[in-house]
C-alpha cells in the first residue's frame, strides 16, 4: 500500500495521476485530442488575367475545414498510424499538437501541455520529423547541428556523447558525421535529421512522411530503426506515411482521416476486416492450364497457369469455394485478405464508408 | 519516460549564454565556408565607395567657392566614409528577405517547434555575420581611410568617441529591428519584396546615405523625427562634430527609445504573427 499525502498530487511530465484517496496510480494518456478544428481561408482565384486584375480590387475567400471535430487518445509508449490521402487533415492535425497552428475549435493536450501555448517546457519533450528536413545546417557537418541542439535542448555531455554513440550506430552514418550536410544523399540526410529529432530523448515524436523520397533500402533502414527505437524507449509515436509498408511494420492502431474527420480508430488489421468488401481466393488447378469462364465467380486478378487469383465478394466466400471445388479438379486453394494498400485505396476513393 | 527538468535562475542564465554562444560560432562556421565569394563580394562592396568619393569630386570642382550647403570636398568625403562605417553595422542583407522566405517555404518552423526564440536566434546569426563581415573588411576599410587620411578631422575628445561607439551599437540593433519587423509582416502578407524595397529607398534618402541629412531636412523637416537617421548619418554627424555636445544623450537616448519601440513591435509582430500563421509548404 502506497502512502500519499491528503492532496491530490499532479505530475505531468510522467503523465502519473495520483490520487489522494485511494492506492490507484493510473496513467493518463499521452495525448488527449477533443473536437479539434482547423479552418483556413483560401483565396479563390478565377482563371485569366482579367480575373486577376479584379482579384487586386475584389477578393473571394473560401473556408476549407482541414481538420473537423477530431477526437482520439493515444496512450504513452503507442506507436499510432495516421492514415490518409493527400490534403486529408494529416499534416494539419500533426502540425496542431505540435503547436505550429493554433486551430480554430476544440482542445488537445499532449504530455499535460496546450501545444500551441509553445511552452519551452512542452517544446523540450517533443520532435517533428517532416520529409522536408529542416533541422540542420545545409553548409555545415550534421555534428554541427547536433552540438547546437545540445545546448539549446540543455543535454548533458555525457548524455549526449551515448547518445550520439547510439544512434549513430543504429542508423549506420558514423562515417558520414563531419560531411557537410549538401553533400549527404537523401537517404543519410533523413537519418541525420532522426538523430536531431532523439538526441534530446524526446517522450513523443511526430513523424510527418519519414521515409518520402527514399529508396527501399533506406526506407527499410529507418523503419527498422524506429521499431527498435521505440521499443527500447517506450516513446509516444504519431506517424503519417502513404506506404503502407511502414505503417505495417511499425504501427498496431490506426487512425483513417478523410477530408479532415476520423473514419477509423482502432487496430490496423480491422481496416482490412471493416472496410474491404472482398478477399481474394487463389487456385492451383491439376491441370496446366486455368479453365475458362472462372470470371463468373469473381474478378480475375492474376492468371499464371496453373495458379490463378481470384477476388470475390467476402460474403460469397464460402459459396464460391464449394462451386469450384466441385467443379474443376483443384490441387491447392488459399484464401487470403486483400492488401491494406488496395483497401486504403479503395476507401479513400469511395464516396461513402 | 523522462521528466522535465526544472532549473534554477543560474542554471536557466548558463544555458541562454552557451545556446547564443554556439549559434554564434555555428553561424561564423557556417559563414565561413564559401570563403572565396564571401571576400569577393565584401571587396567589390567597396568599389562604390571609390566611385562616389570620385563624384564628390566632380561635383565640387563646379562649385568656385569649394562649399556646398556647409560642406566642404574634405567634408564631404569623411561624411560619405563615416556613413559608411554607420551602415557596415545597420545594414542587414538578406534578413527580411530571410524571414519572409522561411515563412513562405515553412522552414521556419524549425524556430518554432525547438526551444528557441526566433528573433533572439536570428540576432546572434546576424552578430556573427557581422564579426566575419568585419574581419574580412577591416583591411580594406583601413586602407580607404589611410588613403583619405587628410580629408578626415582629428579624433575628438573620449565623450564623444563614447557616444559614437554607442551610436554605432544602436544602429546595428535599430537595423536588425527594423529588418526583422518587415520580415514578420510575411506572416500576414507572404511576399514582402516591394515592402523592402520602398525601406530600401526611404533608408537610402531618410538615413543620410546619399548625401547628408541637413541637406534634406531643410524641404523635408519631418526626417529628424524617424528612426532612418540613426542607421548611418546620426553616427557619422556625432565624429564629425556635427551634433552639439549638449545634445549627444538626448539624442542617443531618443535613439535608444526607438530601439525598445521597434524592439516592442517585433515582440508584437511575432506573437499575432505566429497566431496566423498556417504552416505552409506542407
Amino acid at each position: 500500500m502506497l502512502a500519499f499525502q491528503e492532496k491530490a498530487v499532479f505530475f505531468s511530465p510522467c503523465q502519473l495521476v495520483i490520487t489522494a484517496d485511494s492506492s490507484t496510480i493510473t496513467a493518463m494518456p499521452a495525448i488527449v485530442v477533443e473536437n479539434l478544428g482547423r479552418t483556413y481561408q483560401v483565396y479563390r482565384k478565377r482563371e485569366g488575367l482579367l480575373a486577376s486584375l479584379r482579384g487586386l480590387f475584389h477578393r473571394e475567400y473560401r473556408e476549407v475545414q482541414a481538420v473537423k471535430n477530431v477526437s482520439f487518445t493515444i496512450e504513452e509508449g503507442e506507436m499510432l498510424a495516421f492514415l490518409g490521402p493527400n490534403g486529408a487533415g494529416k499534416t494539419t492535425t500533426l502540425k496542431l499538437l505540435s503547436g505550429l497552428i493554433v486551430p480554430t475549435s476544440g482542445t488537445a493536450t499532449v504530455l499535460g501541455h496546450v501545444p500551441w501555448k509553445r511552452e519551452n517546457a512542452y517544446r523540450r519533450r517533443f520532435s517533428l520529423v517532416t520529409g522536408h528536413k529542416e533541422q540542420l545546417w545545409w553548409d555545415l557537418p550534421a555534428q554541427e547541428s547536433f552540438r547546437l541542439h545540445k545546448e539549446i535542448y540543455r543535454i548533458s555531455t555525457e548524455d549526449y556523447n551515448s547518445r550520439l554513440t547510439e544512434l549513430t550506430e543504429l542508423l549506420g552514418v558514423t562515417e558520414l558525421m563531419s560531411q557537410p550536410v549538401r553533400e549527404l544523399s537523401l537517404g543519410e540526410r533523413m537519418r541525420m535529421e532522426l538523430i536531431a529529432a532523439l538526441l534530446h530523448r524526446p517522450d513523443v515524436l511526430f513523424l510527418d512522411e519519414p521515409t518520402i523520397g527514399l529508396d527501399v533500402i533506406s526506407q527499410r533502414k529507418v523503419q527498422q530503426f524506429l521499431l527498435k527505437y521505440q521499443k527500447d524507449q517506450g516513446i509516444t509515436v504519431i506517424l503519417t506515411s502513404h506506404y503502407m509498408k511502414d505503417v505495417e511494420a511499425l504501427c498496431d492502431r490506426a487512425i483513417v482521416i478523410n477530408k479532415g474527420a476520423v473514419i477509423h480508430d482502432g487496430a490496423l488489421a480491422e481496416i482490412v476486416d471493416r472496410f474491404s468488401q472482398h478477399k481474394i481466393i487463389e487456385l492451383h488447378f491439376a491441370s496446366d492450364s486455368t479453365p475458362n469462364g472462372i470470371d463468373r465467380y469473381g474478378v480475375v486478378l492474376e492468371d499464371r497457369p496453373p495458379m490463378l487469383r481470384l477476388q470475390v465478394e467476402k460474403q460469397k466466400v464460402s459459396a464460391v469455394l464449394s462451386q469450384v471445388l466441385a467443379e474443376y479438379s483443384i490441387e491447392d486453394v488459399s484464401v487470403s485478405e486483400r492488401p491494406l494498400e488496395d483497401v486504403i485505396a479503395e476507401l479513400f476513393t469511395a464516396e461513402e464508408y | 519516460m523522462t521528466a522535465s527538468t526544472s532549473y534554477t535562475f543560474k542554471e536557466n542564465a548558463i544555458a541562454t549564454v552557451r545556446v547564443k554562444w554556439l549559434i554564434l560560432k555555428t553561424a561564423m562556421e557556417e559563414r565561413l565556408v564559401y570563403r572565396g565569394d564571401f571576400a569577393f563580394a565584401t571587396l567589390v562592396r567597396f568599389l562604390p565607395i571609390i566611385t562616389q568619393i570620385f563624384l564628390w569630386n566632380a561635383i565640387f570642382a563646379g562649385h568656385n567657392d569649394g562649399e556646398l550647403n556647409g560642406y566642404t570636398y574634405a567634408n564631404m568625403v569623411a561624411y560619405y566614409l563615416l556613413v559608411m562605417v554607420a551602415r557596415a553595422f545597420s545594414s542587414m542583407p538578406g534578413l527580411a528577405n530571410g524571414i519572409a522566405l522561411s515563412v513562405r517555404d515553412g522552414s521556419v518552423r524549425k524556430y518554432l517547434i525547438q526551444p528557441v526564440d526566433m528573433l533572439d536566434y536570428l540576432f546572434w546569426h546576424r552578430i556573427a555575420h557581422k564579426l566575419v563581415y568585419y574581419a574580412v573588411a577591416i583591411g580594406p576599410f583601413l586602407l580607404v581611410f589611410w588613403l583619405c587620411r587628410d580629408y578626415l578631422p582629428d579624433w575628438p575628445e573620449p565623450k564623444v568617441t563614447v557616444a559614437w561607439i554607442c551610436s554605432l551599437l544602436m544602429a546595428f540593433l535599430a537595423g536588425f529591428l527594423i529588418e526583422s519587423l518587415i520580415g514578420l509582416i510575411s506572416f500576414w502578407f507572404l511576399e514582402v519584396s516591394s515592402l523592402i524595397f520602398i525601406y530600401m529607398m526611404m533608408n537610402y534618402f531618410l538615413s543620410g546615405h546619399m548625401i547628408p541629412l541637413e541637406w534634406i531636412s531643410e524641404w523635408i523637416p519631418w526626417v529628424n523625427y524617424l528612426p532612418f537617421k540613426y542607421l548611418a548619418y546620426f553616427p557619422a554627424a556625432i565624429l564629425l562634430g556635427r551634433i552639439p555636445p549638449d545634445t549627444l544623450v538626448i539624442e542617443l537616448t531618443i535613439q535608444a527609445g526607438w530601439i525598445v519601440i521597434l524592439l516592442v513591435a517585433n515582440r508584437v509582430a511575432f506573437h499575432y504573427g505566429v497566431r496566423r500563421y498556417g504552416a505552409f509548404g506542407g
